[in-house]
């Protein structure tokens, strides 16, 4: 077991060497110059040259990338052009936000999606069945920004529930905090759901069909015991990848939703970047949810012996 | 949003069989799915030839009208038609996809290949490259790059083809590498053909299956990746008319003007549910095949 | 109170798919009595299975029972409500399944498994449960079982977990065992194994089996009673010694007719020297590959040195993990020895330069469903291997396939056909032309029969009979049953664990076997044996 967690953190590390430098290697192919990028079109001409020894630029292309990544982990990932922050708390603090609500979302759309999978998997084909793939095929095609646009206007401007532009800390306030967040919440946990529903539903059927489920009816368990102790943790493995795989594309996609709801989230701030040209936040945006996605996944697979002992390597 | 709308063809031991000549009658939800489509296409060739306005016309006398039977879908914050900019965007974001899905599996299907086949060395170096690409989100991948190249319709284009590259290449090589221990393989190599002549004759074509079920749902990533970044603002420039900007452009008059927000929004969900239930269909038809 | 006098009765049963289709089971009637073992046989489409899973109620989804009853113990099974079954079911009627690999769930314990019943059936406090798994595990040879318990199905091969499986459904003590099919998925040395547990523990406990099977001789051991079935319906039925006797129907008589029986070889050609030589071949497995390299590679092939003269047909036989695959694939070129050399003519067929000659070994693969490429149609497929051949026009091509098809006796419209179009039989037929259409001096054939049902596997060995006396061709026949090689084998070779124990003469092998393996094997064999009379009886000794 211990063997299996080496290996897999050993794979992760040449992956997230290379994806660093991609990161490097894309904001470096940013035609201008790099000092003047980093610095913001105000700098002055003592700042630039600070920043163009800092940078390296006048040594190889390998020694800026070592010095950068030196810096990087160091904690030291530049200062916002815009607001002049340092970027690495700005980029936690914001990733915070967003984290939260993809995390409660995923989670509630997982534990209601699965059940109502296992079970539509087992009445196959009852109008119950029908009902939810007919229902999670239309929730899997809204896309998600409009769905929040639809719920905001319903919720927020027509019926006045909830608020509808900004955000509250919960260690503000934690009630209005909560508040501010369920319309996001509830959006992308509609918006999964769809998935897995499905992805849960068709690798129920799989499993179903399987002979080891006939063994265990021969054995005289009722229909519930064979579904939850028999069907459930087999059926669970392609269901569980689903769900890291999009835990791993919220990351970058949880922006739109960021945007309908004007909530200070990491993809807004990525997208934000781009448009004020803030690089120095960019690279760092970049950086962190790649990073975040690799342990994601790295996690989806250290979690998979649990559901499948026959996973070695 | 995720790039991962419709779900991801597990890549189970591919040999389905070729199709038969006797149709029966196709499931429902090949029969909605292929109208929509078929529908959103005409709509889009259409939009080629004519559009009952000219979408760029302003008419700043006209802003803002619900819809009427002047215009059927109303008008716009600069009074252009919203119908004539529906169509248009149609076609844009059609098009967009359909290059981009075409270049991922060009791309793609060449390396997942050449990784399963070869395995080694190669296979360990080309899976490495490929997982860090995989750990760029594809709207990620997507502002990456277009943070280089700038925002224009070929931009979005490669962005999202090379976003996608990475996960044609996953399945066409997990389907390689079950393949390869079915004994025609085997078999092929015994009579004496060559390892390329293998490659192409007899796996390439059983790997179609997978390949085709993926292209489909990744025509459905393509087309919301494509809306979203345009409702960033980081799509294809204004003025052009895509469903995703003017989406965007409806927000600041939500309470007022509904109907903009609304349309651009359905025609985005059909076209999403057109793709999954068609892509449904075809997995359907060509996975109960693999089995014996 | 005494004990009914019949356990299991089945009366005019009719099983169909759905409300329209076609009947699965027609109009079948047999009686099981307390600890008698009746077996139902039959090959593909009889019916067999779906009578089984009716007893125990567990017909897969669009089948159900149309007419008839089943009764056990007096209870009405075809009308029993859910509840009623689930208690009879474990408790009651045990059921084991064909498939070892997949019967037990790969997600949980053996432990959890095994116990999971008697929790459900009985009021046993845990660790007396645990108590009797153990106790069981031990009885049926794990030496280990308290890490046997913790231990999860994959780490098990085909025969032991088939063996846990049967350890597990008997530790309920039912009246009844349905085996469907048990030792199907096993070489014939894990067969007798299985069997043998079986009816030690069914003997035991008084239990009766209902055994379902296609190997008519497999039963013939064991049965009391038979009941042959085809298309559904009982073609005959009664004691085991009248059935072999003197069997009425037909179709029982084919079935008879249908196990390999020792008769004339085709004649030997002259020969100056042998085809193929191997000599002091090994073969090694890389070992499972980790990130820091690979492990030890694993030796499968030790040593071995056989050889085939033209025209000659060379049995290996061997249960599984004997090498004797492994072997066969080296002569083809799809492993490659480690040491040792393999000479075709004389010429050493291990360097690439010598392909040409290479090519004049081709194989006949297992399985028939995965051995013909799915896109291709038959025409193609038989095509193919003439494209190495240079000197070949195009017409003359064509004539050469349509001359293959005729040799293995399939119509001239299958070039156009698909192979999931065929049947089992057709598909190893288009193998073995496959392999012939290029004329080869050396065919090996890995298992060629093993998938397929006994009826065929006699077609496709009359086949091959015909086509060697035509073509000369001379054979590597591989095979794990030393029961189906009686009948073409000039020489028998018999491998255990990557080396040969036992060369001989195909009569001096089977008459007098040196080896305790080989005794082992044809032991394991078919036991039966034809009467001059035209009847069967069970061979003694």
């Amino acid at each position: 077991m211990f063997r299996f967690i080496l290996h897999r953190l050993g794979m992760a590390v040449p992956t997230l060497l290379l994806i660093s430098v991609m990161v490097f290697a894309l904001i470096r192919f940013i035609p201008g110059d790099p000092a003047l990028l980093m610095l913001g079109d105000m700098a002055d001409a003592q700042s630039l040259a600070q920043m163009r020894s800092s940078l390296g630029l006048d040594h190889s292309v390998v020694t800026q990338y070592l010095i950068w990544i030196k810096a990087v982990l160091s904690g030291d990932l530049g200062f916002s052009i815009s607001s002049r922050q340092a970027v690495l708390p700005l980029l936690l603090d914001r990733f915070s936000v967003s984290a939260t609500i993809v995390l409660v979302a995923v989670g509630l759309a997982t534990l209601i999606a699965v059940p109502v999978g296992l079970l539509a998997a087992w009445k196959q084909n009852s109008p119950m069945d029908l009902g939810l793939v007919a229902s999670a095929t239309l929730l899997l095609s809204i896309p998600s920004f409009w769905l929040g646009l639809l719920l905001l206007y319903g919720f927020g401007i027509k019926l006045g529930w909830l608020p509808v532009v900004g955000y509250v800390a919960f260690a503000d306030d934690p009630f209005k905090a909560v508040t501010y967040l369920v319309l996001p919440i509830v959006t992308l946990t509609l918006v999964e759901f769809g998935a897995i529903a499905r992805m849960a539903r068709a690798s129920t059927i799989e499993v179903l069909r399987l002979e080891y489920i006939a063994h265990a009816r021969a054995k005289g368990l009722s229909e519930g015991a064979v579904l939850w102790r028999h069907a459930l943790r087999n059926a669970f493995a392609p269901t569980w990848t689903l769900v890291g795989l999009i835990l791993g594309n919220l990351l970058g996609g949880i922006a739109v939703l960021e945007t309908v709801f004007t909530l200070p989230g990491v993809g807004r701030l990525m997208v934000d970047s781009i448009f004020a040209r803030d690089y120095p936040v960019l690279q760092g945006c970049l950086l962190l949810i790649t990073c975040i996605y690799v342990l994601v996944n790295l996690c989806v697979d250290l979690l998979y012996p649990l559901f499948d002992p026959r996973v070695k390597l | 949003m995720s790039a991962k709308r419709t779900l991801p063809a597990a890549p189970t031991l591919a040999v389905p069989a070729p199709a038969r000549r006797a149709w029966r009658y196709p499931p429902l939800n090949a029969l909605i799915g292929g109208s929509l489509l078929l529908g959103l296409i005409g709509m889009a060739l259409l939009g080629l030839v004519w559009t009952p306005y000219d979408p760029l016309r302003l008419d700043l006398a006209s802003r803002f009208q619900a819809p009427s039977a002047a215009h059927w879908l109303g008008t716009d914050e600069f009074g252009r038609d919203a119908l004539s900019r529906m169509i248009i965007g149609a076609r844009t974001s059609l098009w967009i996809s359909l290059l981009s899905v075409t270049f991922a599996v060009v791309a793609g299907t060449f390396i997942g290949m050449l990784a399963g086949y070869l395995r080694g060395w190669t296979d360990r170096v080309l899976m490495m490259l490929n997982d860090a690409l995989l750990a760029f989100p594809g709207i990620l991948m997507a502002l990456g790059i277009m943070a280089i190249i700038g925002a224009s319709q070929y931009g979005i284009v490669l962005a999202l083809g090379i976003a996608y590259t990475p996960s044609v290449v996953r399945v066409v090589r997990a389907s390689v590498l079950s393949l390869r221990e079915l004994e025609f393989i085997e078999a092929s190599r015994v009579i004496g053909n060559s390892e390329l002549y293998t490659m192409f004759r007899h796996i390439a074509p059983n790997c179609l299956a997978p390949l085709c079920v993926l292209a489909t749902s990744m025509f459905g990533w393509a087309l919301l990746s494509e809306s979203a970044l345009s409702f960033l603002g980081l799509g294809v420039p204004p003025p052009a008319a895509t469903w995703g900007s003017m989406l965007a452009a409806s927000r600041p008059y939500i309470a007022s003007a509904a109907w903009l927000g609304i349309f651009p929004g359905i025609f985005i969900s059909l076209a999403l549910l057109a793709i999954n239930l068609f892509g449904d269909a075809l997995r359907d038809r060509l996975d109960p095949r693999m089995r014996k | 109170m005494t004990a009914p006098a019949v356990l299991l009765s089945v009366q005019h049963l009719k099983i169909r798919a759905g409300v329209e289709g076609p009947l699965a089971v027609d109009d079948l009637s047999f009686t099981l009595a307390p600890g008698e073992i009746v077996a139902l046989v039959g090959e593909s489409g009889s019916g067999k299975t779906m009578a089984a899973r009716a007893a125990i109620g567990l017909l897969p989804a669009p089948m159900q029972i149309c007419g008839g009853h089943i009764e056990f113990q007096g209870v009405a099974l075809d009308s029993a409500d859910a509840q009623a079954m689930r208690r009879i079911r474990g408790a009651q009627i045990g059921m084991v399944f064909q498939e070892p690999m997949v019967s037990l769930n790969p997600a949980l314990t053996i432990g959890r498994q095994m116990s999971e019943a008697l929790k459900l059936h009985t009021t046993l406090e845990a660790d007396e449960i645990q108590q009797r798994c153990v106790q069981m595990l031990q009885r049926i040879g794990i030496k280990d079982a308290e890490r046997c318990l913790a231990s999860y199905p994959h780490q098990f091969s085909g025969g032991m977990r088939q063996r846990i499986m049967l350890a597990s459904v008997m530790l309920l003590r039912p009246a009844l065992l349905i085996a469907d099919e048990p030792t199907t998925a096993l070489d014939c040395l894990a067969q007798l194994d299985v069997i043998e547990l079986m009816l030690e523990l069914t003997r035991e406990q008084g239990t009766a089996i209902l055994f379902i099977s296609h190997d008519l001789s497999l039963v013939a051991r064991y049965a009391h009673k038979v009941v042959v079935m085809r298309n559904g319906k009982a073609v005959e039925q009664g004691a085991i010694q009248d059935i072999l006797l003197a069997p009425k129907a037909d179709y029982t008589r084919q079935l008879l007719e249908a196990l390999p029986r020792r008769g004339e070889l085709v004649p030997l050609p002259v020969a100056e020297g042998p085809l193929l030589e191997v000599q002091g071949v090994c073969i090694e497995h890389p070992g499972p590959r980790s990130f820091w390299g690979k492990s030890l590679p694993k030796r499968v092939v030790h040593g071995v040195n056989l050889s085939i003269a033209p025209g000659e047909t060379l049995a290996l036989v061997g249960g599984s993990g004997s090498g004797k695959t492994t072997l066969g694939r080296a002569v083809v070129g799809l492993v490659n020895p480690c040491a040792g050399a393999i000479r075709f003519k004389g010429i050493d067929i291990l360097k690439a330069a010598n392909r040409v000659h290479r090519l004049q070994c081709q194989m006949i693969f297992q399985d028939p469903y995965s051995s013909l490429d799915p896109r291709m149609r038959i025409g193609q497929i038989l095509a193919e291997p003439l494209r190495h051949e240079p000197d070949m026009s195009a017409a003359q091509r064509r004539e050469r396939v349509a001359q293959t098809l005729v040799d293995v006796g399939l119509a001239e419209h299958f070039v156009e056909r698909f192979a999931h179009q065929l049947s089992g039989g057709q598909r190893q037929r288009v193998a073995i032309g496959r392999a012939l259409v290029r004329r080869p001096q050396l065919v090996i054939a890995d298992e060629p029969i093993s998938a397929l049902d006994m009826t065929i596997q006699k077609q496709i060995l009359d086949l091959f009979e015909r086509l060697q006396k035509q073509y000369g061709f001379a054979c590597l026949f591989i095979s794990h049953d030393l029961a189906a090689v009686e009948r073409i084998a000039h020489r028998v070779a018999v491998m255990n664990q990557g080396e040969v124990v036992e060369v001989g003469e195909r009569d001096a092998i089977f008459d007098s076997p040196q080896h305790p393996y080989t005794q082992q094997l044809l032991a394991a064999a078919s036991p039966l044996e034809k009467l001059s009379g035209g009847g069967y009886r069970i061979r003694t000794g």
